[in-house]
């Protein structure tokens, strides 16, 4: 039963990055591809219908975290205080950057919100690849089951590790450089002219820089965590996660010259979520793995009770088949490139 | 007290207390422009339509700052409260969970679809989305109310090996008695928030002569609802709130009405000072025998003092508890006093000229958050000094790793946040009602006829 809430926590994480990704991306070239001001108002409106929507699927996977992991809510949460606390600050900086800046048409307020909106969305990339990189390096948790870490050390090699050290800030770049792209790809997808052509750009751009960090940010994991490849060698299918991550790399090189910008972005939320079920399955059953291995936090000691995992398979189910509805209708509603007329943004 | 539990409480009492401001309108407004709307499908009439495109508007702007200060709420249990949610998570889990599935997803699919849709759907189909959002916003009140309920009176629950909570009943922790009455409660409160907002709006209109259609359906609305919530607010789910707390909450209670001694014919407390340290209450104006008739409905029922408790049990701050629940309570009378009189007004034809209760009317508009805020200070403090009411005391439920240097350095940046927050949001709602409801193109005007010629 844990080993099913494993996945689904899981998934939902990667359902968020993937979503909320392509809005974040889309923040981070917002200021370089969208020069005029209704070229920045086709972003927005491309993000502005769903952009919510995507967001909740990070309240939502959180909630299932506590809802099914209590103790490791309890642990990470108040480990990783500080940097959790500025994502909050961050992510309520680009709320009001994009929902904000309409409302008053005047060059010095938009202008503000327009680098409230993309230096948040740029950091709160970095961030999340940083939490990322700190869970799969480790943390130092004890006896307690709790830790409190530093947000950074002198960033020497080796020395003590913080929230932000060479790895993770590896894997945050490498987060930054992969979002991105996604965004670009979406922006790509939904607007068209010098926009479209610019989003196409960058996208290219991303391409090399992606697949160069994909493969340190590999070799570095295997190195700072040698234990990584163990799922691997016992589970032998596991390797059809990273021949799909690769094949969604070629993809994208492929299609993204071709004006194939459907195909590219969808690559690319392939190649997002399966990195993350890579690193799933890579950490299974761990969920919170210390620096001393008998303090690890695993699915086994961090679960709720089992009747509440098993009732709460029920309302999820009935819950995320809605949810999934509400989405296909919601994206379907706003299809295709987006237009400029009466509305918001 | 310590110093860290201190500014951790502080922390969430900060961060909630503003949090709060938002989603009190959200759900009222929900409520009334789904009223709105209906009356404009109903009745064909563009001024309705238009009314609710003026609310949607103010909503907006308002569902934007809840949202964002919602996130940290999530958050805090986790940061700032660990041993809690260690404690408790494998309970009250499944409703914050149920509320990003159930509630969230369907707000935050419909509030697009509501806001940026309406050209894009049929009246009817723009009508179910607000209906969507509706929804959402009150199902997720009742999740939180779920959850604060098993804090206030915990049920459903067994306790594990390890010394944590886990769920035993579902339907019984999902359907805490304690939950329904208090979440009439609050829902009508945050009703009466609605109701007041749109009749203050209105009532400005009226006084500047501006807007003045639009604003005669705003304070109808307004005073109608007004006057239906704030009676509900009273009676039953007041009073049945304050039962619960006598039979549930004895200490509570006692503290709450600044009872400090126990008595037979104990008397209501209309105002007075209550002093902790002499254990009675300064200069006191109070109805003798009335506690008892309100809390057992007899004159001389014996109704328990804070002297029948241990001092470790006590409420821990008495005075602010007293206070809270003594504002709440007196603007809730004031609340039915103005509302109705307004409907007399109103029904009467006289109201739309009766300058002077335009100007109360106008007035009244912070009043509902104060009552709401003292309302939840209230049923907070009064938990006090439980944080699982009788089960973890909250001294123990704070994430005692995160020192308090920490816990004030982000405690200033919310404060620090919340505060541009604050300003851009009233900056950006005063543009709206100074703007107010857009004039009607000529497109706007056919598009009602068009679509329902279609939807029929």
């Amino acid at each position: 039963m844990s080993t099913l809430w494993f996945w689904i926590v899981a998934a939902m994480i990667a359902t968020y990055v993937v979503l909320d990704g392509f809005d974040i991306g889309a923040g981070a070239i917002y200021l370089l591809a969208a020069k005029t001001n209704d070229e920045r108002r086709r972003v927005l409106r491309a993000i502005g219908p769903v952009w919510d929507g995507n967001e909740v699927w990070l309240l939502a996977a959180g909630g299932t975290l506590y809802f099914a992991f209590p103790k490791l809510y309890a642990s990470s949460f108040s480990g990783f205080y500080l940097p959790l606390m500025m994502v909050l600050w961050l992510l309520m900086l680009r709320a009001i950057g994009i929902e904000f800046r309409a409302h008053i048409e005047h060059s010095v307020w938009q202008d503000f919100f327009d680098v409230v909106f993309s230096v948040s969305s740029i950091l709160l990339a970095v961030f999340f690849g940083a939490a990322l990189g700190n869970v799969v390096r480790g943390v130092p948790l004890d006896a307690t089951g709790y830790f409190f870490e530093p947000l950074w050390t002198n960033f020497k090699l080796n020395a003590d590790i913080g929230v932000l050290d060479w790895y993770t800030v590896l894997i945050g770049v490498m987060a930054l450089v992969t979002l991105t792209a996604h965004g670009s790809y979406y922006v790509a997808l939904k607007t068209d002219a010098d926009l479209g052509r610019r989003a196409r750009g960058f996208a290219l751009l991303c391409w090399p820089l992606q697949f160069f960090l994909t493969f340190s940010a590999l070799v570095a994991t295997y190195f700072i965590r040698p234990t990584i490849m163990a799922n691997y060698r016992n589970h032998p299918i596991g390797i059809l996660i990273p021949i799909v991550v690769v094949a969604c790399l070629a993809v994208m090189l492929w299609a993204n010259p071709k004006g194939k910008e459907k195909l590219a972005f969808i690559a690319s939320g392939l190649y997002i979520a399966f990195m993350l079920v890579g690193a799933a399955f890579a950490l299974y059953p761990v969920v919170l793995s210390a620096r001393e291995h008998q303090y690890d936090l695993t699915i086994y000691n961090s679960a709720a009770g089992s009747h509440g995992l098993r009732v709460g398979l029920v309302w999820w189910t009935l819950g995320a088949i809605l949810a999934v509805g509400y989405f296909v209708f919601v994206y379907w509603k706003f299809r295709g490139k987006v237009q400029l007329g009466e509305g918001h943004y | 007290m310590d110093s860290a539990l201190l500014i951790h409480r502080l922390h969430f009492a900060f961060t909630i207390t503003f949090h709060y401001l938002f989603p009190e309108l959200t759900m009222g407004l929900a409520l009334l422009i789904v009223v709105l709307k209906t009356i404009a499908l109903r009745r064909n009439d563009p001024l309705y339509n238009e009314a609710a495109r003026f609310w949607a508007k103010i909503f907006g702007i308002n569902f934007v700052l809840g949202v964002v200060t919602g996130i940290p709420m999530e958050f805090q249990f986790g940061t700032n409260w660990s041993h809690f949610s260690r404690f408790a998570g494998g309970v009250i889990g499944q409703t914050l969970a149920m509320e990003g599935m159930f509630a969230f997803f369907l707000e935050s699919a419909f509030i697009g679809l509501f806001l940026f849709g309406e050209k894009k759907l049929s009246p009817r189909a723009h009508w179910w989305s607000a209906v969507g959002v509706f929804l959402g916003s009150w199902l997720s009140g009742y999740f939180i109310i779920a959850t604060d309920a098993f804090m206030q009176y915990p049920v459903g629950y067994y306790k594990a090996s390890d010394g944590s909570l886990q769920l035993a009943s579902f339907w019984d922790f999902v359907l805490n008695p304690w939950a329904g009455w208090q979440y009439a409660h609050n829902m009508s409160g945050a009703a009466i928030t609605g109701a007041f907002i749109m009749t203050s709006v209105g009532a400005f209109y009226l006084l500047s002569n501006k807007w003045t259609a639009h604003a005669r359906i705003f304070v109808k609305t307004g005073v109608i609802a007004g006057c239906i919530f704030s009676v509900l607010q009273i009676f039953p789910t007041g009073d049945r709130q304050g039962k619960m707390v006598t039979e549930l909450q004895p200490a509570t209670l006692a503290a709450m009405e600044g009872l400090f001694h126990g008595q037979t014919q104990a008397p209501l407390v209309i105002i007075g000072q209550p002093n902790d340290q002499q254990g009675k209450i300064d200069n006191p104006l109070q109805v003798p025998g009335m506690l008892s008739m309100l809390t057992y409905k007899r004159w001389s029922a014996h109704v328990r003092g804070l002297d029948a408790f241990p001092r470790q049990d006590w409420p821990g701050n008495i005075p602010l508890l007293y206070y809270s629940y003594h504002i709440m309570v007196g603007l809730g009378t004031f609340f039915i006093a103005i509302m109705a009189v307004a409907l007399l007004l109103l029904w009467s034809g006289k109201l739309f000229n009766a300058r002077w209760m335009l100007w109360i009317l106008m007035l009244a508009a912070p009043f509902p958050y104060i009552a709401n805020t003292a309302g939840w200070m209230t049923a907070e403090l009064g938990r006090q000094p439980w944080l699982v009411y009788g089960l973890m005391r909250t001294e123990d439920g704070y994430s005692t790793l995160v020192s308090a240097g920490n816990a004030m350095f982000t405690l200033l940046g919310f404060m620090g946040m919340y505060m541009v927050l604050g300003i851009l949001g009233l900056f950006l709602l005063w543009r709206e009602i100074d703007h107010g409801p857009a004039v009607p193109s000529l497109s706007n005007l056919q598009l009602p006829t068009d679509a329902t010629g279609e939807a029929r």
